[in-house]
């Protein structure tokens, strides 16, 4: 089966979504990750989605979950690169992600963890 | 209504077509005030007064949809395009069509001066055509001044939603005009995709040009900001005047979230130094 690679930098994690988010494999996204978390005893987990350009209700209770489960394992969250149209579909939506982390980029995301870290 | 019906008609439209048009061309200039026929006016007469013809020979007068009337009907388009473009009043369009109507007439009259039944007949037929032809005119007049409104909406919304970059990484968005949820649609559309390119981490949005701001407004401010803070952009609210803080709060509209300032200077003070920038006045 499909699965979403997970990549370990240090004490961080890299997710990289590429594919088309479809519902099964964001729940098995959901699994894979907390899984990660403990195992790696991550601090900060990196949600690149970048190549995201359709998202529904789902997709974003997902997004918003996953990072809330990570608060709870202690490992913050940063959604990177989302895409003008999906922000504003989420808005749209009412899924604003409250207590999620944004950055514009990978790179910023990395920053911002990076910075808390200390 | 048999083809017998319109036959006078066509013929009076055949064999008397240039003093016919000397007619109506007087009557058009006479209600429109104008001393001069450009020939721009006698070809698109010439033309419609031969479609009317050919549209009465295939019989089908009652309505004017049909395809037999194609050709007068896109004829018409054309004039009330060209007119409701160029700002002519809804009166002068709908003269054209019903100016024919009195030189028809007494042709009319001279030919079937004899038959009244018959000239009753014609008389009645060729005004409810007229009528017809005359309404989808307007009609048609109408829809393209509406066009012409809904363009100049349009413009108008791209023209007043600029986003300028006033810092490396910080972005302004001044909002002149009502905001409404189809310019807010724009607003955020242009403000992220600005936010894409030039990798801003902080926007403010500078709400001094908006005149009233309602529960609605804010809504849609705070989606605006939402939008922005989902890709990752901290947002700053400035330019509220006295009057729409105290609006906003009697509308127990929540704002706490958000970095509000009275001035797009201070907002921008506060941009600087939030993007660790330094201000002071230099050493001498």
């Amino acid at each position: 089966m499909e699965r979403i690679p997970i990549l370990r930098m240090g004490r961080l994690l890299l997710v990289t979504i590429q594919v088309d988010m479809h519902d099964q494999l964001a729940v098995s996204l959901q699994d894979d990750l907390t899984n990660r978390i403990v195992k790696d005893k991550a601090r900060g987990v990196l949600i690149d989605i970048s190549a995201l350009d359709v998202v529904d209700s789902f997709i974003g209770r997902m997004i918003s979950n996953i990072a809330a489960m990570a608060r709870i394992l202690d490992a913050r969250t940063v959604v990177v690169g989302m895409q003008p149209a999906v922000a504003i579909t989420l808005v749209e939506l009412g899924l604003e992600l409250p207590g999620v982390r944004t950055a514009l980029n990978v790179e910023r995301g990395m920053a911002l963890l990076q910075s808390q870290d200390d | 209504m048999t083809q017998n019906d319109s036959l006078a008609l066509v013929q009076i439209l055949r064999d008397q077509e240039q003093p016919l048009m000397a007619d109506w061309m007087n009557n058009l200039l006479s209600a429109s005030g104008s001393a001069v026929a450009d020939d721009r006016l006698k070809d698109q007469c010439m033309h419609l007064l031969r479609g009317l013809r050919q549209a009465l020979q295939t019989g089908q007068v009652r309505h004017i949809q049909g395809p037999e009337w194609a050709d007068v009907r896109q004829l018409l388009t054309e004039i009330s395009h060209s007119r409701a473009r160029q700002g002519a009043t809804p009166r002068e369009t709908a003269l054209f069509v019903f100016s024919l109507k009195q030189a028809l007439f007494s042709r009319l009259r001279e030919v079937l001066g004899a038959k009244p039944e018959q000239l009753a007949e014609q008389t009645w037929l060729i005004s409810s055509v007229l009528d017809e032809l005359g309404l989808f005119t307007i009609e048609v007049y109408q829809k393209s001044r509406e066009e012409v409104i809904s363009r100049q909406q349009q413009e108008m919304m791209e023209l007043s939603t600029p986003v300028v970059q006033l810092w490396e990484g910080i972005l302004a968005l001044p909002v002149i005009g009502t905001l409404d949820s189809e310019r807010t649609q724009v607003v955020m559309e242009s403000l992220l995709q600005k936010i894409v390119e030039t990798g801003a981490s902080i926007a403010i949005v500078d709400i001094t040009g908006v005149p009233t701001v309602d529960t609605l407004v804010a809504q849609h401010l705070l989606k605006t900001v939402a939008a922005a803070r989902l890709m990752g952009a901290d947002c700053i609210i400035s330019g509220i005047r006295p009057q729409i803080a105290q609006t906003i709060v009697h509308l127990g509209v929540d704002l706490e979230d958000v970095a509000t300032k009275a001035t797009l200077a201070d907002a921008f003070t506060l941009a600087l130094r939030k993007s660790g920038a330094v201000i002071g006045a230099s050493a001498r």
